[in-house]
This record gives C-alpha cells, structure tokens and sequence, in this order.
C-alpha cells in the first residue's frame, strides 16, 4: 500500500514531536491507544489565559498513518481556541492525508487525542469535562 | 548497490537466472504437452519432466515416483491434508498440527473440522518448538495424521521433525510436513526425517512461483491421498491437469542448484545473518524471537520495544522487510505465530523480519544494519512510550484505553 505524500511528509518531517509539562496548569495532555493495539498518542496542548492554544506537542507510537495523524493535527491546534479546536473532526484528517479506509482509525485516534487533552486542561482548570463520544474504533 | 534492498526472502525469492535459462526454451519451441504420448513435443515436454522430478527426489533423498507436481506448497498442503483426511477416514478422524503453522494448514484443517474431523492444535513452547511431551498426550487411536511444519516462515525455528515422526509413528499415525521454507535451505531426507509426506515450493527456492511439490511416500508405508483435483488422472491419479512443463523444469534446476551449493550458501547465510543480528541487538530493547539454535540459517525476526512495526518500515524505506504487526488489517491483531510464542501484543506489533537470500551481499546487510539502527531510533524519539520507559514509569500499570 503507498502512502499519500502528505502522509510521508509528516512522517518524515514530523511537526511539533515534543513534551510540554504536563504538571503545568496550562497545559492538558490526552493519551489515548494502548500499546497492544500497536498505537498510542500523546498530545499536548498549551492554553492561554484567552484561552488560545498557543502550543502543541506529540509523540505517537504506531504506523505512519498514526504518525501523521497527530503531527497534522498539532499543526492545526496552534493558534486555534479550544472550542475551535473541539471542532476538528477525524474526517478532516483523513481528508487533508488522503487516508485509506484501513487507516482511518488514526485519524479517530487524533480526535481523541485532542478532545482528551481539552478535557485534562478543563478538569484541571475547574472546569467540567465536555462530554466524549464513545470510542468508536 | 541497488536501493531498495530485498530482504524478504521468506515471503518469496528472486529467480536465479539460471533456472530462467532452463526454463526459456519450454515457453517457446519445447512447447509440447507433457501427456502427448505418440509425437516428438510430447516426448520432449515428457523427458523434461522426467530429469526435473528427478533432479527434485535428489535434493529430499526419495524416488522420483513419489514426487507429484502442484501449483505451489499451499496446493500441496490442501493435498496432503485432504487427501489424507478423506482416504484413510476409516482408520480414524483425528489431526494433530500446530499454532504457528501456516494458513494453508491452519485453514484446510479448520475445514476438515467442519466435515468432521477432530483436529488438536499444539501449543509451542517460548522459543517457538513444540513440546514433544504435549505431541505424545495427543495422539490417540484415531489420529490418523501429524502435520507439522519444519521450519517457521516468520521466525525461522525448525522443529524436531525426527523426533516428531517416530511419535506419530509409533501411534500408527502418518507424518506430513510442511517444508516450504526448509527445502533447499538446509539438508530434508525425508527417509532420515522419516516424513511421509511433504509440501514445498519453487519460489522459496530460487524458482518461480505456481509450482510446488507433495511428496508422497511409496513404500514403508505406502501412502495414499484421495485426488481433489479431477480430471485426466495425471500425477498417478493424484493431481490431474496439464504439467506445468517450464514451471517442472525451474523448480528442478532450482533443487539442483540448492542441492549443490547450500551447504557453503548456509554458512555465508548464517554469518550474514548473525552480524546482522548481532548488531541489531545492540540497539536497547531489542529482542530475537523465537529459539536461536535450531533455526533456519537466513532469519532474524526481531522486536524492537516501544516502536511499531508498520511505522518501523517506513522509515526503513530502502529495505524490504516484513513486520508482524498489522496495522492494515480489519482486526488490527499482530502475528498470530509471534503471539503463539507468548509474546505480548506490544512485542509482536513492534517486530521486523530480516530474510536474507543467496543474492544478499555483506554491503547490503551492513547498509540493513545501519538504516534500521536510525529507524529505530528516529521512531523512539517519537515514541512516548520510549520516553515513558527512560522515565522509569510502567508501562504494564497504566491503564490503556483499549480500542
């Protein structure tokens, strides 16, 4: 199966791989995936006090489609609100990579990726945790 | 060198252009059907078959009456299987066979299932070998078949099939095996190994694909397999359609040529593939799977904790290899063979086949050696479970959103 070239772009030159503190009020961290499902994301983002994502970090343990996935998306966090950022749907993903139907379960792993770390910064901000969609890969 | 390097030489091998060269005249003016008793084509086409079943009985020590010509070893396994099953089905309905086989076993056992056979899959132990004990318990007065293969196509480990044999003989029952990936590569005398049947293909052997063998012994026992082919009767009654002659003709250039060389091509194999491995491993968290003694000379399957083995690949784009993830398949489930050995499905998904072959040079290992090391480790930096693990937390006591 040959990987769309945005796919491999992201995958070789991976966007914002890195760690912000997750012990930092400002910054929510999700984690989603498990090890024995062959793919785990961690994404990071950094909110301002008007409430502005103003940094995203990743790593991802999976296939390049999973790699991608979470790069794309820390690109698009940047700069965004978080509402605006709960917005982003896995389809847009899979759109913007030209995902193939085996591969769309990396795009759902981002989403969550997103909608976890919201809700890690809203929770440890006082505020209630918007509600998930059950996981539906 | 060439980019990119083929190192997949268990998922099939390139012709050796020397069994191209004896193939070339049967695809054109050697044209003749190999059944045709009464003109010069035929007798061709006939002599044709006749040196190449020859030069196949050569390499497994048996007669050449007792080679029958298939499509390839999946073919040859349904055969044996099957015909088995349906042919001594008054004797007793009972297989025994293994976790880490191939489809083509697992599946023509799960239909025998179905028509009523009882069929025991063994376990293996850790390193991928089947325990002879468990063999012995299982055997009962209805088992009519023991198939196991020789050696592994994922992790190369070769099982004790002498052993083996004398249990299933010992029960009165008949031994087949699976030899695809040991053919050619290493010394099967199916009289010394004392197999009663036996599958294996061209293309695992420097050969081309659509053509494979069973070995069916003559004598001590006779063995007999119901056709499940029908037709003109060809292969003694066992496997009609028309010969494949060019196909006959390079799978026995093929043995011939493994006949000869593979005791040198076995020792250049296995040093290649121990530095390969060698090397590998000294890289943190790596791992080779399965028993490293009794294996076959050119694989390495190794797992490299905490990265993914699709991701892997990637970014080893210039080397052809093989992973026992499955990131592509609807069940995302890993390697049933390395899950078989008791791996943890982290472990399997994180693992790389290396299958070296007879036009692997030392150039290309060493270029294997160092494009994995920088996969492996440009993955890990991105790994948050490698970073999880330098940060001494546990991975096994976290709970994971299954999915």
């Amino acid at each position: 199966m040959a990987y769309s070239e945005k796919v491999i772009d992201h995958y070789t030159n991976p966007r914002n791989v890195g760690t912000l503190n997750k012990d930092s009020k400002s910054v929510g961290t999700g984690l989603v995936g498990a090890p024995e499902c062959g793919d785990v994301m961690r994404l990071q983002i950094e909110v301002d006090d008007n409430n502005v994502i103003t940094d995203a970090k990743f790593k991802t343990f999976g296939c390049g489609s999973a790699i991608a996935s979470s790069s794309l998306a820390t690109e698009w966090l940047k700069g965004k609100t978080v509402d605006e950022a709960l917005t982003i749907d896995n389809m847009d993903i899979v759109e913007e990579l030209a995902l193939p139907p085996v591969k769309i379960h990396c795009s759902v792993l981002a989403e969550d990726a997103i909608k976890s770390a919201i809700n890690d910064y809203r929770v440890k901000n006082g505020l209630e945790p918007i509600e998930l969609p059950k996981s539906h890969h | 060198m060439e980019l990119p390097i083929y190192l997949d030489n268990n998922a099939t091998t390139p012709l050796d252009p020397r069994v191209l060269e004896a193939m070339l005249p049967y695809f054109t003016n050697k044209f003749g059907n190999a059944a045709s008793r009464n003109h010069a084509f035929g007798w061709v086409a006939e002599e044709a078959v006749d040196y190449a079943r020859e030069q196949v009985a050569k390499l497994i020590g048996c007669t050449e009456k007792e080679i029958i010509f298939t499509s390839g070893a999946t073919e040859a396994d349904n055969l044996g299987i099957k015909g088995v099953y349906e042919m001594y089905q008054e004797k007793g309905n009972h297989i025994i066979t293994a976790t880490t086989e191939h489809k083509a076993v697992l599946d023509t056992c799960k239909h025998l299932e179905k028509l009523g056979a009882k069929v025991t899959y063994l376990n293996v132990k850790e390193d991928g070998l089947i325990d002879l004990a468990e063999l012995e318990a299982a055997m009962t007065d209805q088992t009519i078949l023991v198939t196991i293969m020789y050696g592994n196509n994922e992790i190369g480990v070769i099982q004790p099939v002498k052993e083996i044999s004398a249990i299933a003989h010992k029960h009165g029952a008949l031994f087949m095996t699976d030899a695809t990936q040991a053919v050619g590569k290493i010394p099967v005398n199916v009289n010394e190994d004392g197999i009663d049947l036996m599958a294996f293909s061209a293309h695992k052997m420097y050969g081309p694909k659509g053509i494979g063998a069973l070995y069916v012994r003559r004598k001590n026992p006779r063995v007999k397999v119901t056709a499940q082919m029908d037709g003109g009767g060809h292969e003694r009654g066992m496997r009609s359609g028309t010969l494949n002659v060019p196909g006959i003709v390079g799978l026995g250039k093929a043995c011939e040529l493994c006949r000869l060389e593979m005791d040198a091509e076995a020792k250049r194999l296995s040093a290649l593939r121990d530095k390969l491995e060698n090397s590998l491993l000294e890289l943190e968290e790596s791992y080779v799977n399965g028993n490293r003694e009794h294996r076959l000379p050119h694989v390495a399957n190794i797992s490299f904790k905490y990265v993914e083995g699709e991701g892997l690949m990637m970014a080893m784009k210039d080397l052809a290899v093989s992973s026992g993830s499955a990131c592509t398949s609807a069940s995302l489930e890993p390697s049933y063979v390395l899950k078989s050995l008791g791996l943890s499905d982290d472990l399997a998904h994180s693992s790389i086949r290396f299958g070296l072959g007879r036009f692997t040079t030392e150039e290309e290992v060493d270029y294997a050696i160092e494009n994995t090391k920088k996969a492996v480790t440009h993955l890990r930096d991105l790994s948050p479970l490698w970073e999880m693990f330098k940060e001494g937390i546990d991975l096994d006591k976290i709970e994971w959103a299954e999915h």
